[in-house]
């Protein structure tokens, strides 16, 4: 009896995730398809300037996308490396002691929540920005992009650190028996065998930095105009949709609009995923 | 045995609930904008401690929704952040809806500054050319050579429509304008950035930022309520006639000197 009705509650609970992503993508497609009926996709993705509440409004995606992909790769320059580095650190380098110190501190900075991190980039990284560049604005694609990749170092480490210990310990005792260092066995016998692991760390810090919404609402500026310079403000296809939804008509043009950048972002998060996982399997088959 | 009590207490909660429900019959239905929700809801909420068996409640959606909800007659009350439009009027007749107009607060913006900017005031008009990209550096209106940061709100908020209304009119606004979500977070992007301009509702000035005269007036309690600083809205509750029973006690409490601290601490300005 106990164990039929536990078995039940675990069944629906599995079901119930599944449910909620089906939920979520017929949701996002059913809203944003109307879309397009009325304005064509090329001009939604190709236009230069959004103004969904003027007379007539414009749907140019174009700035907002560009300011996705810019603080994106921004915060992989400043996240992947600092990711990577203190993954190979604790998988080889530090001592058990401080390795049992580490990973639970690694996993704090995971749990601090995004609203946060915005508020230290608001407060405390604008003005140091502004003093340290002498630019006219503190809140900025390289804001964003700074904040966004320390965001991502907890989730790229604990990945990269899984894939690097996981390497057959035959493989190493076989380079240090040949009479290499350290070093050059990480180099040529832990990255190639834990490539695809460490690919699927990048992917997955690459996810969370395009989805992330708050933190950038927050620091990246929101100027939805195609930046100059990484010291210009920017605006991220989450944050226009977290700060247009609450006042747009329901069903109207700019609700539809809205809904289909929600698409487009799903979309390239889930193939981020896909890919990301399909890396992941092929190195346990190894 | 101890199944058979979680049951029946579980039940015992269930009729609880419903029956409290049950009691608060009396209810008013409140729909419409978003600047006003917060006033409505925290009236709301006060006005609900004070008479426990009435219910209230209260649905953002625009302005647009509410007033339509009233002459459809789905709600007892509309929030709207604007006077309603002569073709809503005429609607309303042709269904027998007399909607009257109250007044319950006043919405207020202030054009501001970094404290260090020597610039004292500006106009109307030179605020809209900053706003629409006509106007880019500081000393085009007399202030400093110096680039101008210009700093706006989400489309959502209703600080946004009320300057889209009051100063922007029909321009488009700039596209490099800075977009922030709250007037917390203009107040401290301006006290950070030297060549910043914003705008925030009255409630929310401090001495961290400086705010500009508008055609010569400073903004404040006294002239938005005496009508001479022009950056300045009304915001109303309509109701189907003249509100009778618990519909007046309820508009009463949100005008009376407790309601209308309310509206103080909401941000906005009170009607006396």
């Amino acid at each position: 009896m106990g164990e039929k009705l536990a078995k039940t509650i675990i069944l629906t609970s599995a079901f119930l995730s599944i449910a909620a992503l089906m939920g979520v993508s017929v949701m996002l497609f059913k809203e944003g398809i109307p879309f397009f009926l009325r304005v064509s996709p090329l001009d939604f993705l190709l236009g230069g300037s959004w103004h969904p509440t003027y007379n007539p409004p414009e749907f140019g995606i174009l700035p907002i996308v560009i300011g996705t992909i810019v603080v994106t790769f921004g915060a992989l320059l400043v996240g992947i490396p600092l990711g990577l580095a203190s993954a190979t650190y604790l998988a080889f380098f530090a001592p058990l002691s401080l390795r049992e110190v580490l990973k639970p501190i690694l996993e704090i900075l995971a749990c601090i929540p995004s609203v946060v991190y915005g508020f230290f980039g608001m407060v405390i990284l604008g003005p140091l920005i502004i003093k340290l560049f002498s630019v006219s604005v503190g809140l900025n694609a390289f804001n964003a992009s700074l904040v966004l990749g320390i965001m991502i170092v907890p989730l790229v480490t604990s990945t990269a650190e899984d894939a690097m210990s996981l390497v057959p310990y035959d493989l190493l005792e076989a380079s240090y028996a040949l009479g290499a260092t350290k070093w050059r066995t990480i180099v040529y016998v832990v990255v190639p065998t834990a490539w695809p692991g460490i690919l699927s760390s990048i992917l997955l810090g690459m996810g969370r930095a395009i989805g992330e919404t708050m933190t950038v609402l927050m620091v990246a500026g929101g100027a939805a105009s195609i930046p100059r310079s990484i010291f210009d403000p920017v605006r991220t296809m989450t944050a226009t949709i977290a700060a247009e939804m609450g006042e747009a008509p329901f069903r109207s043009l700019h609700y539809h609009a809205l809904f289909a950048i929600g698409a487009i972002l799903f979309l390239i998060t889930v193939l981020l995923n896909f890919v990301a996982e399909r890396f992941a399997k092929r190195m346990i088959f190894q | 045995m101890s199944r058979f009590v979680k049951v029946l207490a579980v039940a015992l909660m269930v009729l609880l609930i419903a029956g409290g429900l049950w009691a608060a019959s009396k209810s008013i239905q409140v729909i419409g904008s978003t600047t006003v929700f917060p006033i409505a809801q925290a009236c709301a909420e006060r006005f609900m401690d004070i008479n426990k068996d009435v219910n209230i409640s209260v649905k953002g959606g625009g302005s647009g929704v509410g007033i339509a909800a009233l002459l459809d007659g789905t709600c007892d009350i509309a929030i709207s952040s604007r006077p309603m439009k002569v073709e809503e009027i005429n609607k309303g007749k042709e269904r027998g809806v007399n909607p009257v107009a109250h007044v319950i607060a006043l919405d207020g913006i202030a054009i501001v500054v970094h404290p260090s900017n020597p610039l004292e005031g500006l106009t109307v008009e030179q605020v809209r050319n900053i706003y629409s990209g006509k106007i880019n550096n500081w000393k085009e209106v007399g202030g400093r050579d110096m680039k101008i940061v210009v700093v706006s709100r989400d489309s959502a908020s209703g600080t946004y429509e009320a300057f889209h209304e009051l100063v922007l009119k029909k321009e488009k606004l700039r596209d490099d304008a800075m977009l922030l979500a709250s007037n917390r977070a203009v107040a401290t992007t301006i006290a950070q950035t030297e060549g910043a301009i914003g705008y925030i509702g009255l409630g929310y000035l401090s001495p961290s930022v400086k705010s500009l005269k508008i055609d010569g007036v400073m903004p404040s309690k006294e002239t938005v309520i005496n009508k001479s600083y022009k950056l300045a809205r009304s915001l109303y509750m309509y109701t189907n006639g003249e509100p009778k029973g618990l519909l007046k006690s309820f508009i009463d409490f949100v005008l009376s000197p407790e309601g209308q601290k309310i509206v103080e601490e909401q941000g906005f300005v009170p009607v006396k």
